[in-house]
């Protein structure tokens, strides 16, 4: 079957300026601009480069794990009784999580630029993790940034760090989470700016990080589209991820951007509900405002004051969201809804029972909006969910979510 | 001609360069806040930047962190700061330029922004977070209103973002002397001088110097280049040093002397004694 090309949705977005119609741009503090025209630039040109490509692609298959199968969810499917589930196995990747195909593009990136020094931030340390990985594998001395409430949750990602050799730096102000590391890493940045690259490890912050993380994770979302046109002999009615900063999903919906018969639904962190004030949903509850370099939808209060935000899930637990995201929103391409911590939880163990995987708390958030959708869908209809990782760092807090002690 | 260009104008007769201190809006309180704005004239301030607190002050170190935080525990808004603002108006012709991050006064609304401030006898506005490239719309309205938008430079632009900011600034350009975060630092660095003359050969602005700026000695040192120093973190840390918020404007007041007594003592500048 042939898709529609959906013509409503400009060929080249970002423009030159990083701006997704009035979303993204660059916001930062002059000692950086220079830094990002000049990242823009090498990114341009290695993008160009089939050398840089071909070596993006040898490392993502032979280190990372690539292609992660798109795997049918035989029993999953029926006991929903509806349409056909299809999980993207990003939960397979080499560290556990989608976070290593972005970290591999840019650690070459870095390399090609001559940096020295490697500093990143992390929530829930799977990018953290990604980072350390790829900055042992090619020799460069490694900062992360996490907060000290992440720290505290997600103990066994911090040890990994350490293992791989980077230096994990507790950050101690705000709200202890994803949101004040990265202050810190970008106070980093601006006083070490010369000799140092910050491997951002979202779909967020200034350009060109938005639409190089997104062409970089957009691999999931090309082998998706092969995969399943190989196995249903067409493309799926529906894509589902969740969404923190955004860079699984985008890396899922990009490909597909333009087939405007493929629904895509977004799924932000409830955390305890979107009436309750504790929450991540940037997108779904927040404002359109200015953080960490671009504009986009931002939990703030009536002054401009960035909000805390909560979810279980240490990924998601963001006041932004990728700016390309609030711009698909409003030209109405992606449809965004949210799952609760509850949710996500019931979620993580249904999909353990039904199929034998256990979901990263983050895209259990996707698993319980399939559950929601599926069974409103056709027997004909195919979703194609982003398992994008896995459970392992979040035992810790689903033992003490289910009162039992480890 | 409005507060910013006059009292430079005025200073440049005189063979002085200005001193500017910033404290942040509502830190500790915002009654306490509003008497050091009148004891930091007093002391021989020329002009004062006044830091509108915002929860993630990326751009700066931990003294400012510890001022935001306080500020906005004390309950200190954008209205708030603009509200004091007019009081201090009412008894001052200091030039006052706000200094912070763009969020709070995107939410706030630029239009609705541009017009209460200016109303309140706001000069000039500085976002650190907002380059030349995002500050078109902000830019319109603040010239509608004759407000001057201040732009940073730093040491790692080159000439064209040189050329950018001459083009789009207004009132002065404010250098950063260092590659970092805002707070006060031993040593100043060594090429200042060569840099600010170097914005100079673009620019026909007055040129000012912060980051890092803490000792008499520093202000000094700057006088003898530049046409403004701006002293923030070090100020801060001094009011820091008694908890009594009512003997803080006095220790204001007797800091900038200390400034301003060392910088008077420094030749004129020899851009100005050309000019």
């Amino acid at each position: 079957m042939k898709s529609s090309k959906n013509s409503s949705l400009p060929r080249k977005a970002p423009d030159r300026h990083g701006h997704f119609g009035i979303f993204g741009g660059r916001y930062v503090s002059e000692t950086l601009m220079p830094a990002l025209i000049e990242l823009e630039r090498a990114y341009c040109k290695a993008r160009r480069d089939p050398a840089f490509r071909r070596e993006f692609h040898r490392y993502l298959h032979a280190y990372a794990g690539r292609a992660t199968p798109l795997y049918f969810a035989e029993r999953l499917t029926k006991k929903l009784g509806g349409a056909k589930i299809y999980l993207k196995r990003e939960d397979l990747c080499h560290t556990g999580a989608h976070k290593i195909n972005n970290t591999v593009g840019q650690i070459l990136l870095a390399q090609r630029m001559g940096k020295r020094r490697i500093i990143a931030e992390t929530g829930a340390g799977q990018h953290g993790v990604a980072t350390a990985t790829v900055a042992a594998r090619f020799g460069f001395p490694c900062d992360i940034y996490m907060g000290k409430e992440d720290v505290a949750r997600q103990s066994l990602n911090v040890f990994r760090m350490k293992l791989l050799g980077a230096r994990v730096k507790v950050v101690e102000s705000g709200s202890n989470t994803l949101k004040d590391a990265m202050n810190e890493a970008l106070r980093d940045w601006v006083t070490n700016v010369r000799t140092t690259y910050y491997l951002i490890g979202t779909v967020a912050g200034p350009h060109p990080y938005p639409m190089m993380v997104r062409d970089f994770q957009s691999v999931i979302g090309r082998e998706a589209r092969r995969q399943i046109l190989s196995m249903e002999g067409r493309l799926p009615d529906y894509l589902v991820a969740c969404i923190g900063g955004g860079s699984n999903s985008m890396g899922l919906f990009y490909p597909f951007l333009r087939d405007s018969r493929v629904k895509m639904v977004g799924v932000e962190a409830a955390g305890s509900g979107l009436g309750s004030g504790r929450h991540a949903a940037s997108i779904l509850g927040g404002e359109i405002g200015v953080l960490h370099g671009s504009k986009s939808y931002l939990l703030q209060d009536r002054n401009g004051q960035v909000r805390d935000t909560h979810s279980i899930a240490a990924g998601l637990d963001y006041p932004g969201v990728g700016p390309e995201l609030s711009y698909l929103r409003g030209r109405g391409r992606i449809r965004f809804v949210s799952a609760t911590d509850r949710e996500a939880m019931a979620a993580l163990q249904e999909l353990a029972r039904v199929e034998g995987i256990i979901p990263a708390l983050e895209s259990a958030h996707a698993v319980a909006e399939v559950i929601r959708l599926a069974p409103r869908l056709k027997k004909s209809q195919v979703l194609i969910m982003n398992l994008s990782g896995r459970g392992d760092k979040d035992m810790g807090t689903v033992g003490d979510y289910l009162g039992v002690t480890l | 001609m409005n507060r910013i260009d006059a009292k430079f104008a005025a200073l440049k007769k005189k063979g002085e360069a200005a001193l500017i201190p910033f404290v942040t809006a509502g830190d500790p309180d915002m009654a306490t806040s509003l008497k050091i704005l009148h004891a930091l004239e007093e002391g021989g301030a020329d002009a004062i930047e006044l830091g509108v607190p915002f929860s993630d002050p990326m751009a700066d170190g931990a003294t400012i962190q510890r001022a935001s935080e306080r500020a906005l525990k004390g309950g200190a808004t954008l209205p708030r700061v603009l509200e004091m603002v007019r009081k201090f108006r009412r008894q001052s012709s200091v030039p006052l330029i706000l200094f912070g991050y763009y969020n709070p006064i995107f939410r706030y609304g630029l239009r609705r922004f541009v017009r209460d401030a200016a109303a309140v006898g706001v000069d000039g506005v500085l976002c650190v977070d907002l380059p030349p490239e995002e500050s078109g719309e902000l830019a319109r309205h603040a010239a509608k209103a004759g407000l001057d938008l201040i732009f940073l430079l730093a040491p790692t632009s080159d000439g064209e973002r040189i050329r950018l900011v001459a083009r789009k600034g207004r009132g002065f350009i404010y250098y950063v002397s260092v590659t970092g975060v805002t707070g006060a630092r031993q040593q100043l660095e060594g090429h200042l001088q060569s840099q600010v003359e170097r914005i100079r050969r673009y620019s026909r602005l007055p040129v000012g110097v912060g980051f890092g700026i803490s000792r008499p000695e520093h202000a000094a040192r700057i006088a003898s280049f530049a046409d403004a120093a701006v002293v923030g973190s070090a100020l801060i840390a001094e009011l820091e040093k008694t908890a009594r918020n009512a003997d803080k404007p006095k220790r204001a007041a007797a800091f900038i002397r200390r400034l301003k007594r060392a910088m008077r003592q420094v030749a004129k500048p020899s851009h100005q004694r050309a000019g």
